[in-house]
């Protein structure tokens, strides 16, 4: 019995994705502390492990060892079924992804489109937390994180948009082999409005602050998943960080030129570039206060989509010239 | 004869001030005594409608620790340590209101030097309390590292107190005519070492959160407290100063050596929460000129007064004082009966006035809003349950 | 007109933003202001009140200069002194009777000779427990037999490790 080595391919890919994401989401609690600890002058996890390297990993055997708790009155199905369906997309939407010349799941003409498809999932996700925990802040969260949320697909679509449309593809490939190897060729500089406008999207797509009103810690005490604890509470958690993985990934690819660089260019330029973007959302998370809800909504719809809809015209203009 | 039964209110003081039963349309919410932003064990009731607060109430006494029935069964020596967990963040002012209220009944005199080093140390507690509301409010509207630069500024002033008084936090130094022990050789270059420390760190305040424009969105036009609300409710510090009246006990009653020092009384004219925030940050650096002053200026002398006497019996009679606190004016009005212990102390807190206006300052802003101004009052919950 | 505004404050913003990045940025590479207890100790505790402990007599350290007036005790707001008085030793066992001293005239008795009790402590307790640190015992102390230990690095399994015998603790100063 033959196997498609197309599907085969997929499988791998599938897998290999997978332990990326774990490992890095494991990884990236430890950075996140870290790096929130130097902003603060202080020195972060520190004793378990040489310079607290093994913190994540007594976080994770602590959130295996929690009980998990269901709140009474809640709908169990609709609160379990969560932070599976937080998690789930991520493996997806990281698929087309090309990391390197060669290393890449599948070559799909519309991997863009796949990408942005399986992100919307998020919405959903933290919809049914708020939603199945039967608590009046869990539900304010998932209420204002629904419409954040769809607030602000629509500025990402439109400027992802404005790429496809001057690369003329939406081939993830084809967009790389586009930017060359040296920075000022990357599209950042070329349509330097629609990358502001994806990283800001990116950011409040990923609800992390300055955007994280869902989980606003100090208003709601960790709004839609207040009421998860143990591994429920350990899937959103890495799921957050996954969702963050996925957003650099498609600003290196669309915006920071891939796995283009000068010298060798490979997947090893592809991660320093998406590492580079997850510690800038990082930075910002320490910054900035929190942006009030209505402003936010403000700011989706009266500046970033009519800027996104604006930058899309020039663009189309400049291409059909 | 029958007298007519007493109506007594019954149901709780929830299903008393709000509707019988739940409404469609609202949600009724607690924010309740443990959240992160409450500042200690506060409980509002909250009635919304999506996002917007209709109805907004404060429930007291969670913390209520009869403090002031400590002070009629305790002598004032023994009270004095009550004084510093009333509102442990500015504890001097506190016991300088004790303190003060005790001598003005008894006349006892207070030797200049004691009135200078109470001066400094007020002033230092005052901006220390200043710089954790910063940080506080701050974190409150999610912003998490600039607490912890204000507590890096604010070790240097506890490490002063603590060279000083003994403590960090609850400090009980101030005593019936003077203070409990002189300063120590290397505090006053310290005080003036750390006020030029905190100079420079002022405008990196500025830069990172004053003139960020995410922060001037959550604080800007959002709780306006015109000054006759603030007459109303009592408010005073800087809530009213916030609102325009240049009102500051230092000022308006003077006490001790205030008078001799050159300092403004900021205030602003926008009456929401960033006026308040700007008066508060500006008093900063009008405490750092008083103690700059105050520094310069100690004569040498007695820190206690030889002759004040060591039993304190309170005559028959009543008295008030008030001082300025970093909330506002901190009142203790003693009344003694010629026994040992005082027969009625009664605290009067600037918070629990300020937290009055809540409930109508919150008819119809948003939830975030709520939590706004509720950090641009400052609010210390142990001090408004005493 | 007002477009142009609100794009100058939005770009103004985007600035203040740029800052507050840079500030941060700045301490993210800052040395670290936090001390590694216990690895590191911080230098000032010395001048932290820690609980009260005796003052040596300067002729003898193994004894105190507490007179066991017991004002202390009186003084603290939350009773956590214990002082008990050493008592006057026992007179001496009365001579057998019938033996009589000569040089006393018939008919008066011979008076035990007195003996005054000691003016000190033979028990000195602190419950640190309900002790607030106020400092009412250190101020009200007639001698000055009381001071701040500034011992802070106290832990203990059970209440009782802080009952303090504040005699014994004398004694093993006295020691070293």
């Amino acid at each position: 019995m033959n196997i498609d080595p197309q599907l085969t391919r997929i499988l791998v890919a599938l897998v290999a994705i997978l332990l990326f994401v774990a490992a890095n989401a494991i990884v990236l609690v430890y950075v996140e502390r870290k790096v929130a600890g130097h902003v603060q002058r202080r020195p972060g996890p520190y004793e378990v492990g040489f310079h607290g390297i093994l913190q994540p990993v007594a976080d994770a055997v602590k959130l295996m060892g929690k009980q998990l708790v269901t709140p009474g009155d809640g709908d169990r199905v609709i609160f379990w079924i969560a932070p599976l369906l937080a998690f789930a997309p991520v493996a997806l939407c990281l698929l087309p992804i090309t990391f390197g010349p060669r290393t890449y799941a599948f070559d799909i003409d519309l991997g863009l489109v796949l990408i942005l498809a399986f992100a919307g999932l998020n919405v959903l996700a933290l919809c049914l937390a708020g939603w199945g925990s039967n608590n009046k802040w869990s539900l304010l969260g998932a209420a204002r994180s629904v419409a954040q949320n769809v607030a602000y697909e629509i500025p990402l679509l439109v400027s992802v948009l404005s790429v496809a449309l001057a690369t003329g593809s939406l081939n993830l490939n084809t967009i790389t082999l586009t930017q060359g190897t040296w920075p000022w060729q990357w599209n950042w500089l070329i349509n330097p409005v629609a990358f502001g406008i994806y990283i800001i999207c990116a950011v409040a797509e990923t609800n992390r602050a300055p955007f994280d009103l869902p989980e606003g810690e100090s208003e709601l005490t960790a709004g839609f998943h207040t009421e998860y604890s143990g591994m429920g509470f350990g899937l959103f958690f890495m799921a957050e960080y996954a969702n963050m993985l996925v957003v650099a990934s498609v600003a290196t690819v669309l915006f920071l030129g891939g796995w283009n660089g000068p010298g060798a260019p490979g997947w090893w330029w592809f991660l320093v570039k998406m590492y580079a973007v997850v510690f800038f959302i990082i930075m910002l998370r320490w910054t900035f206060p929190r942006v009030r809800f209505d402003q936010l909504l403000n700011l989706s719809w009266k500046w970033l989509i009519p800027l996104a809809l604006a930058n899309l015209l020039v663009v189309a203009f400049i291409v059909k010239l | 004869m029958m007298t007519e039964p007493l109506q007594l209110e019954t149901g709780d003081f929830y299903s008393r001030h709000f509707e019988k039963g739940p409404r469609e349309d609202t949600l009724i919410l607690n924010m309740g005594p443990q959240h992160p932003s409450t500042h200690g064990v506060l409980r509002i009731l909250l009635e919304l409608d999506g996002e917007y607060i209709l109805r907004a109430e404060p429930v007291l006494g969670y913390v209520h620790r009869m403090h002031e029935k400590m002070g009629e069964v305790k002598t004032c020596h023994q009270y004095l340590m009550n004084m510093g967990r009333v509102d442990y963040l500015h504890a001097l002012a506190w016991n300088w209101a004790h303190v003060g209220a005790v001598e003005k009944m008894l006349g006892i005199e207070v030797p200049e030097r004691a009135e200078y080093i109470r001066v400094i140390t007020c002033e230092l507690n005052r901006i220390s309390s200043h710089l954790l509301w910063w940080g506080a409010y701050l974190l409150d509207l999610g912003a998490f590292t600039p607490i912890l630069y204000a507590f890096d500024d604010r070790e240097f002033i506890l490490d002063l107190l603590q060279m000083v008084t003994g403590s960090r936090l609850t400090y009980t130094y101030n005593t019936f005519g003077g203070v409990v022990a002189d300063l120590p050789g290397d505090f006053l270059d310290g005080s003036l070492a750390f006020a030029k420390r905190m100079r420079e760190r002022l405008p990196m305040y500025k830069d990172l959160v004053t003139d960020n424009f995410i922060l001037r969105g959550r604080v800007e036009d959002i709780g306006h407290i015109p000054l006759e609300m603030c007459v109303r409710y009592g408010a005073t510090g800087p809530v009213v100063r916030g609102a325009g009246k240049p009102y500051d006990t230092r000022r308006a009653e003077p006490y001790s050596v205030y008078d001799r020092f050159d300092f403004e009384i900021p205030t602003s004219d926008r009456d929401d929460a960033f006026g308040r925030y700007q008066v508060r940050l500006a008093e900063i650096e009008q405490s750092l000129r008083i103690i700059e002053q105050a520094v310069t200026g100690i004569p040498a002398g007695d820190f206690l007064n030889p002759k004040a006497p060591k039993k304190i019996k309170l005559p028959v009679g009543e008295t008030y004082y008030a001082v300025e606190g970093a909330r506002g004016k901190i009142g203790v009005y003693l009344q003694g009966d010629g026994g040992p212990t005082p027969y009625r102390v009664r605290l009067r807190s600037p918070t629990y006035s300020n937290l009055s206006l809540f409930s109508e300052v919150a008819g119809g802003i948003l939830l975030p809003d709520a939590v706004s101004i509720l950090g641009s009052l400052d609010l210390v919950i142990p001090e408004i349950d005493r | 007109m007002g477009f142009i505004r609100e794009t100058g404050n939005a770009a103004r913003g985007m600035w203040s933003l740029a800052v507050g990045l840079k500030v941060t940025g700045k301490y993210f590479l800052s040395p670290q202001i936090t001390c590694h207890y216990p690895r590191e100790v911080l230098p000032n505790m010395d001048t932290f009140r820690g609980h009260i402990e005796l003052i040596a007599k300067p002729s003898n350290p193994a004894k105190s200069k507490c007179i066991a007036c017991g004002s202390c005790a009186r003084a603290c707001p939350s009773g956590c002194i214990t002082v008990i008085k050493k008592k006057a030793e026992p007179a001496p066992a009365p001579e057998a009777a019938g033996q009589q001293d000569e040089s006393i005239p018939a008919g008066q008795k011979k008076k035990p000779p007195k003996k005054t009790a000691p003016k000190e402590p033979s028990l000195f307790a602190l419950d640190f427990t309900t002790c607030s640190l106020c400092g009412q015992c250190v101020q009200v102390c007639p001698v000055s037999a009381l001071r701040f230990s500034s011992a802070i690095n106290l832990a203990g399994y059970t209440r009782e490790e802080f009952h303090y015998d504040l005699l014994q603790r004398l004694a093993e100063q006295a020691e070293k």
